[in-house]
C-alpha cells in the first residue's frame, strides 16, 4: 500500500536522534560532531546564523547527503539514507528553504510526483485530488489542487509543500526557514497549521534564525555555530538575549534610530510607472519624496514593485512615465554615470550579479564605477598605487574580512561581500542611497554592522530609501514606512505608527485606512 | 505552371509528405522526450545513420525485415546508453557530446558501409498494407492507408507519446526531472535514472527512424544517407514547443513543403533545384525563428544535475 493510504492523523515518528555528525566539504568542516535529537510531537527549533550548518545537518537527515561520521536511529535503530526517498520511507518529510515544485505542474501533479499510484501507469489525479481536500481541510491549508503552480503566491507554493509532506504520510518535518518569504498574516496562518500539525502527533525541526519565531513555536532550541552544536535548551528556560550570544558568540545590542529633523527633499519622485519583466505595469503612478537625514523604509511582499522601483531610481530599468528628481536634477532619463555624478548610489538586491563581478579581485570591485575618475586614473591610465590604498582603507574601515586585495570576491562570505559593496557605494558620499534588501542572506554581527552604518549615514544627511522585506529591519531603521502592493504605494506611515499587523494588512493589500482601524 | 495541380498531383503530394514525414515523427518525438527529461541529444542524426546501416546491412543479410528493425532499435539504445553516460554520468556539455555521437554515427556508418557491402544496393523494404475499407475510400484511402507499418506506427506515436507525457506516472517524472531536477530529487525520484530512460527512449525511437529511411522509404543505404535529417528533428522539438501534437504540425509542415518541391520537379517546373531542394530547410528556419515559445522550455535543459547546488 502506498504512504497516503494511512489513516489519517495517525502520522507519527518515533526519536529520532542524531549521534556524533560530521560532514565536511572541500574546505569546509560543515558539521562537527553535532548531536541532535527529536521527541515525538515535540517542535525542536535548530537556531544559528547563515552558514552554521543547520541545513546541511538536516539534509543529512532527509537522505540528500550522506554524513562523514557519525549515525541516525529512530527509536534506537540505526538507519542509513542513501537518498530522500529512504527518508520519506522512514516518515521524514521536509520543506525546503527553495521551494521544491514544478512550476508547470499543478498541485495535485506536485503531490503525485513519485507516488505509486492507484491508477498505475496512469496519474490518479482524482483520488489525489480528493485526498488533498481533506488534507487541507484537516489542517487548514487552504490551496486549489487543480492550480498550476506558477500560478500560486509565496505562501501558497509553502502550503503545497507542507501538504505533499502530509500526503507522504511524514511524521517528523523539517521546516527550513519557512517564515522567511511570508508575510505576518502568512506567519500567523503557518504557525496555527504547525500547532495542529502537533497536536496530531507530528514532530517538527523548526530551522530559524528569527527568535520570536523560536520563542514562540518551540519546546526546545539547539543553537548551532560554525558547524559546532553550542547548546539545547528549553526553550521557556531561555532568553532572546542568551540565544542571541549563543548565535553569534557575542551581546549584539538593537540598533536605534536617534530622533533627527529631518532637511530639504533630496529624491523626489513623480507619477512613476513601468513595466516588469513579465511585460505587465510593475509601477503605477508612484508619488514619494525623501528628505536628506531621512530613511525611508519601503515593505511589501516580494514582487509587489518594490525591485522595479530601485531599479528604475538606479538607471537599470527605463520608466514608461513619470519623473525622478535627484536635489532638483531630473535624472529620469540620466545614464548610471550621470546619476552616479548627481549623488546616487545603489545597494543592489542581487548583490552577486548587479553588485559584484564573481571573479574580479576585492580591488578591482572597488573600482567598478570610479576607474575612470581622478586620482585612480589620468586619462585612458591607471593609477594602481592610489587605487590600492583607497581600496585598502575601505576594507579597513568597513571591517571587511578577506584574505588580499586580490582575492577573487566570490571567495568572500555574503556579509563581507555586501560590507565591501556598501564601502564602493558609500565611500562617493552619495546625496542619495538606494539600499535593496542590504541584508538578505548576510549574518547577525554583519547585519548590525550595515545597519550602523545606514544610521550614520543618515545622520550625515543621505537621504535613504530602504528597500527589505525583513519587516523587523524596516521598523528599527525607518523614519517612514512606505508600503507596496501591485506596483502601487498603498500607504506612508510614519514611525511607531502602525504595528506590524497593520503594516501587514497593507502589505495583503488592505487599504491604510482600513488597516489602521484594526 | 498551369495544368500541374490536378487532384491527383494534390494527393500524390500528400502521399509523399506522409512517407517523408515519418523519419522526422520517430526522431523528433524521441527527441521529445530526451529534452524532456532536460538532456538535448544532437547526436540523432549519427544514430539514424548507424541504425539506418544496421537496418539494411541486417536486412540484406538475413533477409528478414524484422531483424533489421530490431539491429536499429540495439544501435539506437546502445548509443543512446553512450550519450546518457556522457552526458548524464560525466556531466559533459550536452552540445559538445551529442555533436561527438554524430561524428560518431557518421564516420562509422560509412566505414562499414565500405567494408561491409562496397556499393549502393537496393531491397525490398516494408510493403505498403492497405488497410481494409479504409483503403478503398476514393481519392483519401489512396493518399493516407496504402502505406506500410512503420509509416502507421509513426503516427499512432503521436497519441501515444502525448499519453505517455501527460497522463502517466512516468510522464510526470520526466517533465519534473525536466523542470525542477532539484524538486524531483527531494521526492526521492532518480534524476539521472529518468533520464538515461528518457535518452534511450529517444535514441531507440531515432534508431527507428533511421531504418524507416533505410528499410522503408528509400530502401537503400549510401553515405550520410539522412543529410541532416536528424538535426532538422531537433529543430522539430523546439518548434513544435516540447509537444508531440505541436512536433506533428511541424513535422507535416516541413514534409508537405518538401514533398512539393519533389512533385515540382518531377512535373518539369522552372524551378533551378538548388533553390527548390533548399526551400523546406529555409522555411525550418523562419518558422522557428517565430515560433519557438521558450516559456515552455523544460527550464533545466542543458543542466546536468548536482545534488545540493540551489
Amino acid at each position: 500500500m502506498s504512504a497516503n493510504a494511512r489513516s489519517d492523523g495517525a502520522a507519527r515518528t518515533g526519536r529520532v536522534e542524531m549521534r556524533n555528525i560530521v560532514k565536511c566539504f572541500p574546505g569546509v568542516r560543515a558539521n562537527s560532531q553535532v548531536c541532535f535529537d527529536i521527541d515525538p510531537g515535540e517542535v525542536h527549533a535548530l537556531l544559528g546564523e547563515n552558514g552554521a550548518g543547520k541545513s546541511t545537518l538536516m539534509r543529512q537527515l532527509y537522505g540528500m547527503y550522506q554524513p562523514d561520521e557519525g549515525e541516525i536511529l529512530i527509536d534506537g535503530r540505526r538507519l542509513v539514507f542513501r537518498s530522500p526517498a529512504d527518508a520519506i520511507r522512514a516518515g521524514i518529510g521536509m520543506i525546503h528553504q527553495h521551494f521544491m515544485l514544478v512550476p508547470t505542474l499543478t498541485v495535485a501533479q506536485n503531490v503525485a510526483l513519485g507516488q505509486p499510484s492507484a491508477r498505475a501507469p496512469l496519474v490518479d489525479i482524482k483520488g489525489v485530488t480528493e485526498r488533498i481536500e481533506t488534507l487541507a481541510q484537516e489542517y487548514g491549508l487552504k490551496v486549489d489542487p487543480r492550480a498550476y503552480v506558477w500560478q500560486l503566491s509565496v505562501g501558497e507554493q509553502q502550503r503545497v509543500e507542507i501538504l505533499k509532506a502530509l500526503y507522504r504520510g511524514a511524521g517528523l518535518i523539517i521546516l527550513d526557514e519557512p517564515t522567511a518569504v511570508l508575510t505576518p498574516q502568512e506567519v500567523k496562518d503557518l504557525f496555527e497549521t504547525l500547532r495542529r500539525m502537533v497536536a496530531e502527533g507530528h514532530s517538527l525541526i523548526f530551522i530559524s534564525h528569527k527568535l520570536y519565531e523560536v520563542m514562540a513555536i518551540s519546546d526546545r532550541v539547539t543553537v548551532l555555530r560554525d558547524g559546532k552544536v553550542i547548546g539545547t535548551k528549553l526553550t521557556r528556560e531561555v532568553t532572546r538575549d542568551e540565544l542571541v550570544k549563543m548565535m553569534v558568540g557575542r551581546e549584539v545590542k538593537e540598533v536605534e534610530a536617534r530622533p533627527l529633523t529631518p532637511g530639504p527633499v533630496r529624491l523626489r519622485i513623480r507619477g512613476l510607472s513601468a513595466m516588469g519583466d513579465r511585460g505587465t505595469e510593475a509601477l503605477k503612478d508612484i508619488d514619494l519624496d525623501i528628505r536628506s537625514g531621512e530613511i525611508v523604509g519601503l515593505a511589501g511582499v516580494s514582487g509587489n514593485g518594490q525591485r522595479e522601483l530601485a531599479e528604475c531610481l538606479a538607471g537599470m530599468r527605463r520608466p514608461l512615465a513619470g519623473t525622478i528628481s535627484a536635489g532638483g536634477r531630473d535624472i529620469g532619463a540620466a545614464s548610471l554615470n550621470e546619476r552616479v555624478d548627481a549623488g546616487m548610489a545603489y545597494i543592489p538586491e542581487e548583490r552577486m550579479r548587479d553588485g559584484a563581478i564573481r571573479e574580479f579581485s576585492v580591488q578591482e570591485n572597488v573600482f567598478l564605477h570610479d576607474r575612470t575618475k581622478a586620482p585612480f586614473a589620468r586619462g585612458i591610465f591607471l593609477n594602481f598605487a592610489k587605487m590600492r590604498s583607497h581600496a585598502a582603507a575601505l576594507v579597513r574601515d568597513f571591517s571587511v574580512k578577506t584574505a588580499s586585495l586580490d582575492t577573487p570576491i566570490k571567495n568572500l562570505s555574503g556579509g563581507n561581500i555586501q560590507k565591501l559593496i556598501m564601502a564602493r557605494e558609500l565611500s562617493r558620499k552619495p546625496m542619495v542611497l538606494v539600499a535593496a534588501q542590504p541584508t538578505r542572506g548576510v549574518d547577525i554581527g554583519a547585519t548590525d554592522y550595515i545597519h550602523q552604518r545606514l544610521l550614520e549615514q543618515r545622520e550625515s544627511g543621505t537621504a535613504i530609501l530602504l528597500v527589505s522585506e525583513d519587516l523587523d529591519e524596516i521598523r528599527a531603521l525607518s523614519d517612514r514606512i512606505a508600503v507596496m502592493y501591485e506596483g502601487r504605494i498603498i500607504g506612508i506611515v510614519e514611525r511607531g505608527e502602525a504595528s506590524v499587523e497593520q503594516i501587514g494588512l497593507m502589505m495583503a493589500g488592505v487599504a491604510m485606512s482600513d488597516a489602521m482601524k484594526g | 505552371m498551369k495544368g500541374l495541380i490536378s487532384l491527383d498531383v494534390i494527393s500524390g503530394i500528400i502521399h509523399t509528405m506522409i512517407g517523408l514525414a515519418t523519419p522526422f515523427l520517430y526522431a523528433a518525438i524521441g527527441e521529445t522526450f530526451a529534452q524532456s527529461s532536460g538532456v538535448v541529444n544532437l547526436g540523432v542524426d549519427g544514430i539514424m545513420l548507424l541504425s539506418a546501416f544496421a537496418a539494411f546491412y541486417v536486412s540484406l543479410v538475413s533477409g528478414s525485415l524484422a531483424l533489421g528493425l530490431l539491429a536499429a532499435a540495439v544501435v539506437g539504445l546502445l548509443m543512446g546508453l553512450l550519450m546518457s553516460l556522457v552526458s548524464v554520468t560525466l556531466k559533459a556539455e550536452q552540445g559538445v557530446s551529442g555533436i561527438g555521437l554524430y561524428m560518431f554515427g557518421l564516420g562509422m556508418s560509412s566505414l562499414l558501409f565500405k567494408v561491409l557491402i562496397g556499393t549502393v544496393k537496393t531491397i525490398d523494404g516494408f510493403k505498403p498494407l492497405p488497410i481494409p475499407f479504409l483503403s478503398d475510400i476514393p481519392v483519401v484511402g489512396k493518399m493516407l492507408f496504402r502505406t506500410n507499418i512503420l509509416v502507421y506506427c509513426a503516427f499512432l506515436l503521436v497519441p501515444l507519446a502525448w499519453w505517455v507525457l501527460n497522463k502517466t506516472t512516468l510522464g510526470l517524472k520526466i517533465k519534473a526531472v525536466g523542470q525542477a531536477p532539484a524538486a524531483a530529487d527531494s521526492l526521492g525520484i532518480s534524476v539521472n535514472g529518468i533520464r538515461y530512460l528518457s535518452v534511450c527512449i529517444g535514441s531507440v525511437l531515432a534508431g527507428i527512424a533511421g531504418a524507416s529511411l533505410s528499410i522503408s522509404l528509400l530502401n537503400l543505404f549510401q553515405d550520410n544517407l539522412t543529410a541532416g535529417q536528424g538535426f532538422i528533428a531537433v529543430a522539430l522539438v523546439y518548434f513544435g514547443g516540447w509537444s508531440p501534437v505541436g512536433v506533428l504540425g511541424g513535422a507535416l509542415l516541413f514534409s508537405i513543403v518538401n514533398s512539393f518541391q519533389l512533385w515540382m520537379q518531377v512535373l518539369g517546373a522552372k524551378i533551378p533545384s538548388n533553390i527548390a531542394v533548399m526551400l523546406p530547410y529555409l522555411l525550418t528556419i523562419v518558422a522557428l525563428t517565430i515560433s519557438v515559445n521558450r516559456a515552455r522550455q523544460p527550464a533545466a535543459l542543458n543542466k546536468p544535475f548536482e545534488r545540493g547546488e540551489s
